[in-house]
């Protein structure tokens, strides 16, 4: 069993860099006018995070198979800035959701993690992760199944705790069940008695409870049509626009375009661009081939597929050396 | 010869009626569009066109026959449902799944059927995925299954009910234009419900509101 997850190398520079233009490509990324960072530094940074299992190998027979690593996730970079909404697209079943558990420090016993990640400037490790879990990081699951059925809400939004800290915590229940448009006797309720929009206001409660600084939200919006999905957002906009940071996962990258500052382009185990909204206007602006296939598969685009050839072989786009872009 | 909704009221119990003397022609080669908003019975009329609901009052005639006449064979409407991961028996291995789209046949004739028709390959299906379990593969695999499954029955009309909501942009025109060469191939007709108007121009040759 290894473990070694998200190790700051301690001889790593801390992303620290100073004023730059917007559509100047810094970082692996280039930037949307939400963007800012402050003390000069990036909400949440990611660099050449991989992921790998140890596993049997499946093609070999019963008895006879030896232990094989399986690369989900390789060379993984990417930067929240607070105030923005990072969206990151890619395909159903590619992995993505390995991403969201490696930030937020939640790893399978079989699984292998290597990368940096430097959260609010300082580099954090495994085990810092586990305490910013909640308490920095959190997360925003898909849905209702998220909840325990069995326990009403009021009680499942405070958790496990009791005297003093107790009362402070249904006191900022109460608070944000107020704020976030929610009748008092939610708290009485149990979870198949809401709706689909108040479940997932309840959702967000639980993942503000502790004043985070970057929320991940895991394809949040699930089976729901644009207008509604973009409605189901407004709370994580405001959240960012309040300066926090957002990560959202989606496959939905008309949705994304929609509600989010900027997009990473997720494909086959890595982000081969990252990008503000506004360079989907026109796929000149898109650096990477496979964003630029991406474009023309859109309804509106054209509706094209490209060759998968065109963009197999092309490597993710970056800035080059970071220590230069200082 | 084509398939015909006539005057079809539905409601479900204790509710008013979602649908009220609705008809609906599909010629074949045909591409109809349902539009209308959020609720209003696009996922209801599908399952009653597909047979899957019967409706209060009016009929539904497949190329002149009701869906009775069917019985014991794969009925020539099918219908791609919206969610994948409610459309499969969860204890069942997918191949056996996909195999139930050719009536009447064994598993092995069946999957070897629908790799020679050039079903598995036209929707990216890989052949380690049929020792598979429903939960074992992701909504956007599973979907490419419910797609072959249907095609494999070798329906006049298909019936796709937000076929492609859950899957990311480039996979969703792969998926449709596999889809639509088949249709063309067969001359079948299709109904298409989706949320996103620009998909709609796309596809659709004819719009009908609800």
């Amino acid at each position: 069993m290894r473990n070694d997850a998200a190790q700051a190398r301690s001889g790593a520079h801390p992303p620290v860099h100073g004023p730059h233009g917007d559509a100047e490509l810094h970082h692996h990324h280039s930037h949307a006018p939400t963007s800012h960072h402050p003390g000069n530094h990036h909400l949440l940074s990611v660099e050449d995070l991989s992921v790998s299992f140890d596993m049997y190998d499946p093609e070999a027979p019963y008895f006879r198979a030896g232990r094989v690593e399986r690369v989900q996730l390789h060379d993984l970079t990417l930067s929240v800035h607070a105030g923005e909404m990072l969206a990151v697209v890619g395909a159903s079943g590619s992995g993505k959701t390995l991403l969201a558990d490696a930030i937020l420090g939640l790893f399978e016993p079989n699984a292998c993690v290597r990368g940096r990640i430097w959260f609010d400037g300082e580099p954090v490790d495994a085990s810092a992760l586990e305490r910013l879990r909640g308490h920095g990081i959190s997360l925003v699951p898909q849905g209702v199944a998220h909840l325990d059925p069995l326990m009403r809400v009021g009680d499942q939004i405070v958790g496990a705790c009791r005297g003093a800290v107790r009362t402070r915590r249904r006191a900022r229940m109460r608070e944000l069940l107020e704020s976030y448009g929610l009748a008092a006797d939610v708290e009485r309720m149990y979870p198949h008695e809401l709706s689909g929009g108040m479940a997932r206001r309840v959702l967000l409660i639980c993942a503000l409870m502790d004043d985070p600084r970057l929320i991940v939200a895991d394809e949040p919006t699930p089976g729901l049509d644009l207008e509604l999905a973009v409605h189901a957002l407004d709370d994580l906009r405001a959240f960012a626009d309040g300066g926090g940071g957002v990560l959202l996962i989606t496959h939905d990258l008309e949705l994304a375009l929609t509600v989010a500052d900027r997009v990473a382009v997720f494909h086959d185990g890595t982000i081969v661009e990252e990008t503000a909204t506004a360079s989907f206007d026109d796929p000149a602006l898109l650096r990477h081939p496979f964003s630029r296939a991406l474009w023309h598969a859109l309804p509106e685009n054209g509706f094209t597929i490209v060759n998968p050839a065109e963009y197999a072989d092309a490597s993710p786009v970056r800035s080059g050396d970071m220590e230069e872009t200082v | 010869m084509s398939l015909v909704a006539h005057d079809i009221t539905f409601a479900y119990p204790q509710a008013s009626p979602l649908l009220r003397g609705f008809s609906l022609e599909v010629e074949p080669g045909e591409r109809v569009a349902l539009v209308a908003l959020s609720g209003a019975g696009k996922t209801t009329l599908c399952r009653i066109l597909a047979g899957v609901l019967m409706p209060q009052a009016g009929s539904v005639t497949v190329d002149g026959k009701g869906h009775r006449a069917y019985a014991g064979c794969a009925l020539s409407v099918q219908l791609i449902a919206q969610h994948p991961e409610l459309a499969f028996d969860p204890r069942m291995r997918m191949g056996r799944s996909l195999a139930e789209g050719a009536v009447g046949r064994s598993v092995e004739e069946a999957l070897a059927q629908a790799e020679s028709e050039g079903l598995v390959s036209a929707f990216g299906i890989r052949r380690e995925w049929y020792a598979r379990l429903p939960h074992e593969l992701s909504g956007g695999e599973l979907m490419r299954f419910c797609i072959a499954r249907a095609l494999l029955a070798h329906p006049r009309y298909l019936i796709c009910d937000e076929m492609t909501a859950m899957l990311d942009a480039l996979t969703q025109a792969e998926v449709w234009h596999a889809v639509l060469e088949i249709a063309r191939e067969r001359d079948m007709g299709l109904v298409v419900v989706s949320h996103a108007p620009a998909l709609i121009d796309c596809i659709a040759t004819r719009r009908v509101e609800l």
